[in-house]
């Protein structure tokens, strides 16, 4: 029963995390229509940068907001910088992204070695909550508490502020945004670094549950990539959804059939994508 | 114009459409359209601008999919099939904005129309150039609308005009039985317009012409039939005379 | 001078090479000519297809692993696993094609990527088929007609006749009918399926053919190395592929071939000196990207125009 308890647990905080990953990249490329393959590498550099202001700032919850603004900061002048140079050449604009990636994972193995980097959890949460003769790790408890708190912030975003009703508008037709007078140029960098810090910050938060290790991105990246298309590009319920059938599936996965986890993992994208190009809950086929 | 006789003693339509019916996002485009077009008869379907002129089209080639109502080709229903399956049964279609391939010539183009309906389509080994016939067919099909002399040059160098006869050539070669013209005279001059219409005029009577435009004068000599589209619905239908004649035209055109 | 006379020198000079090269160079030639079938092969979805494709190491890879295990643990000879491999790895293309042709553009692009990183992933994990991390080893180089290819000569000239006739095969794809129509589905999708192509089957069938050779490129990779390691699977592997092929300028026949001689060779000559390959390879990524978008060879026979207008002038 522990067992399950624990794998339950643990698919659940995986899900939250991949929601804070999936989520910026869902929104950059359902409004800028950019895939941002740096994506993982920034969860990463969020992990990295973390486990060094822990060194200063003891505080996980506050490392894990100065990490994702350092994190955010740098996604947007990467976008204003680079980014914004290849408006219209779809395939450039991932390209350069992949190889921002590569600068960035090299960049972390340089700066801060080969080695894994672990990042303590906040003592508070270090005793397991005890119901029922059952132990609930308690850091996991919180991550999917963040998970949901920050689902409902974006939703709060998107649907009732004037920014968000800006993005909806730009992910349903750009076109008519600009027409209509939306700041589109400064509503990209917006986005660009708002997905930026939630991977940032993802990576800090998630750093009790998978520390800073050389790989983090190649192993984050594709899950993100299988969430969105699972989901549904654009759509954070389709993030969200995806987030946490990604997350049971890839911890049962590993927890039951190491071997096969990987090939368990798409079979369900697989499956949505056969049956609904868009995904699940996308109302633009990717 | 040949009849082709159903049991019932009818003349089987080209084009049937039965209560077509489109709506993107909520606002309805095609409102339940239901016509019919008779083989080698030439009608030009007309009205303002947003009327769902183009987008009936979309839903005729299957470029579009419908949300209710069915399509039938000299009887048999296309409804469900896409695009190139329509193509093979005869429908053949021009585009209002010229979508020709810019950076070959105006014979690789036509070639590409040819080999369209050709089983030579999936040769994947023998050179292209080897296909001798299809070149001699390319240059009959630029002959026909007097472009032959332009045959090696890119479509990006050529004028507008031309190019808009090369539209028209790519779907002659398909030698279709139902053409759908979509706006052929849109951006032409004075003088191209009267060339345009007399290739069109030229179209042998086997083959079935459905003519878009919105601006009446240019293509009501052409018309035998008209059809007035307002707001994604049959507004007005008959002969010329009698769609000329009806108030409720002047009023799609000049009213509300 | 023509075409056919530059042909003809480039066949001498490659035909004598290894009189004069050393074997570090025979064998860096080598190398080249097995990137430049693995970038050419992708180049018939990218620049001929208009499909970007972030996967192509699935093909080199599954190639590769099959014919490596079939050898191992199934003790086949070369003769068998060969053609084993190529099938199988052409049967699961037609799988993945399947999957990966319900999006086009981005959307192709990351299925593409999202199934060869999990082909990567089972790499690694699936020990007891594959050794995970430690590679499989231990395997040999095929000795057609009895002609031992150990020797780095021989299996240069090998690799070269192999390079030869896929690079030839390719061609005459490209300038088939089929090429014809498949570069229409790049240029005018909507236009090509009015005038009866059937798109989705132009890209099915090229997708599985640029599979094929991607496969054959992985045999060559297994021979070369002699090992096969879950790294050749990776994301760095098909963006080394995709580079090749927008840096050499996509869409043309001698582009990928030149890319992926520039990019074996700043791999070999850089790594001596600079240890994050992947690091100059982001870097190198970026400057092409938003400097020399057409790649090199459009660039060049740009130039070349332009030179030769100046001499008339």
């Amino acid at each position: 029963m522990q067992f399950w308890v624990i794998q339950t647990l643990n698919s659940l905080a995986l899900g939250g995390l991949l929601f804070l990953l999936a989520s910026g990249f869902s929104l950059i490329f359902g409004l800028m229509r950019i895939a941002n393959l740096t994506h993982g590498a920034l969860f990463m550099l969020g992990a990295y940068f973390g486990a060094s202001i822990l060194k200063v700032v003891p505080n996980l919850w506050l490392a894990a907001l100065l990490g994702g603004l350092a994190v955010a900061l740098l996604g947007g002048l990467f976008e204003r910088l680079i980014l914004r140079k290849l408006i219209g050449n779809e395939l450039g604009q991932v390209l350069v992204t992949l190889g921002v990636a590569f600068i960035i994972a090299d960049l972390c193995l340089i700066l801060w070695g080969g080695d894994p980097i672990p990042v303590p959890t906040p003592a508070a949460l270090q005793e397991p909550l005890r119901f029922f003769d059952l132990a609930f790790p308690a850091y996991r408890l919180v991550v999917i508490g963040i998970a949901i708190a920050t689902a409902i912030s974006l939703y709060l975003l998107m649907e009732r502020t004037r920014l968000g009703a800006m993005i909806r508008a730009g992910v349903d037709d750009m076109n008519m945004a600009r027409a209509v007078g939306i700041p589109v140029s400064r509503l990209f960098t917006t986005v660009f670094c708002l997905g930026a810090f939630l991977a940032g910050a993802g990576g800090i938060i998630g750093g009790p549950m998978l520390s800073a290790y050389p790989g983090l991105d190649a192993d984050m990246l594709p899950l993100a990539l299988i969430v969105v298309m699972l989901g549904g590009v654009g759509s954070l319920i389709g993030a969200f959804v995806g987030s946490f059938i990604i997350g049971f599936i890839y911890t049962f996965g590993i927890a039951l059939a190491p071997d096969l986890a990987y090939v368990i993992l798409f079979l369900p994208m697989i499956v949505v994508i056969a049956f609904r190009p868009r995904g699940l809950f996308g109302r633009i086929a990717a | 114009m040949g009849a082709l006789e159903s049991e019932k003693g009818r003349v089987t339509p080209a084009l049937q459409i039965s209560g077509l019916k489109k709506a993107f996002g909520g606002l309805p485009a095609i409102n339940g359209i239901t016509l019919e077009v008779m083989p080698g008869e030439r009608r030009l379907i007309i009205g303002p601008n947003g009327a769902g002129k183009t987008t009936l089209f979309n839903l005729l080639t299957g470029d579009l999919r419908r949300d209710a109502g069915a399509v039938h080709l000299f009887g048999e229903d296309v409804t469900r099939l896409k695009p190139h399956q329509r193509a093979h049964l005869g429908m053949a279609r021009t585009y209002q904005i010229i979508t020709l391939f810019g950076k070959n010539t105006l014979e690789h183009n036509i070639l590409l129309s040819l080999l369209g309906l050709s089983a030579d389509r999936w040769d994947a080994f023998r050179p292209l150039a080897r296909h001798g016939r299809l070149y001699e067919q390319a240059r009959e099909v630029l002959k026909l609308v007097g472009l032959e002399h332009l045959a090696a040059r890119p479509i990006a160098e050529v004028s507008y005009g031309e190019r808009r006869r090369v539209e028209m050539a790519m779907a002659l070669a398909q030698k279709p039985r139902l053409l759908l013209l979509d706006e052929p005279f849109a951006g032409l001059s004075r003088e191209e317009r009267v060339a345009v219409g007399q290739l069109i005029s030229g179209i042998p009577r086997e083959v079935t012409v459905v003519l878009i435009e919105h601006d009446m004068d240019t293509a009501l000599d052409l018309a035998e039939r008209i059809t007035v589209l307002h707001y994604g619905s049959v507004i007005v239908e008959g002969t010329r005379a009698q769609v000329v004649a009806d108030p409720k035209t002047r009023e799609v055109y000049l009213g509300g | 001078m023509n075409r056919n006379a530059w042909l003809a020198i480039l066949a001498l000079l490659l035909a004598v090479y290894p009189l004069a090269a050393g074997e570090f160079y025979i064998n860096l030639a080598s190398q080249i000519f097995i990137a430049a079938i693995f970038a050419a092969s992708l180049n018939l979805l990218v620049g001929y297809g208009g499909l970007p494709s972030l996967g192509h190491a699935a093909w080199l890879g599954l190639s590769a692993y099959i014919s490596a295990w079939l050898f191992l643990k199934m003790g086949l000879g070369h003769w068998a696993t060969a053609p084993l491999a190529l099938l199988a790895t052409t049967l699961i293309a037609c799988l993945f094609g399947l999957i990966a042709l319900r999006a086009t553009g981005l959307g192709f692009l990351m299925l593409t990527l999202a199934l060869c990183q999990v082909l990567w992933g089972t790499a690694y994990r699936w020990v007891a088929v594959t050794d995970g991390d430690n590679g499989l080893r231990g395997l040999t180089r095929p000795a057609p007609f009895g002609i031992s290819l150990d020797d780095s000569t021989a299996f240069y000239y090998f690799t070269l006749a192999a390079t030869v006739f896929s690079i030839w095969m390719i061609a005459r794809f490209v300038g088939s009918p089929f090429g014809a129509a498949l570069r229409g589905t790049r240029d005018q999708p909507r236009r090509m399926g009015a005038l009866g192509h059937d798109v989705w089957m132009v890209r099915w069938v090229t997708f599985v053919y640029s599979a094929f050779w991607g496969a054959v490129s992985g045999l060559l990779f297994v021979y070369y190395n002699k090992y096969i390691h879950p790294s050749s699977l990776s994301l760095t592997t098909s963006a080394e592929a995709i580079l090749s092929v927008i840096a050499g300028g996509s869409g043309t026949l001698g582009g990928p071939i030149i890319g992926a001689a520039i990019v074996v060779l700043l791999k070999n000559y850089v790594s001596a000196y600079i240890e994050r390959w992947n690091m100059l390879l982001g870097f190198v990524f970026v400057v092409i990207v938003v400097f020399m978008p057409d790649g090199i060879v459009p660039g060049l026979r740009r130039w070349w125009a332009r030179w030769k207008a100046r001499k008339v002038a």
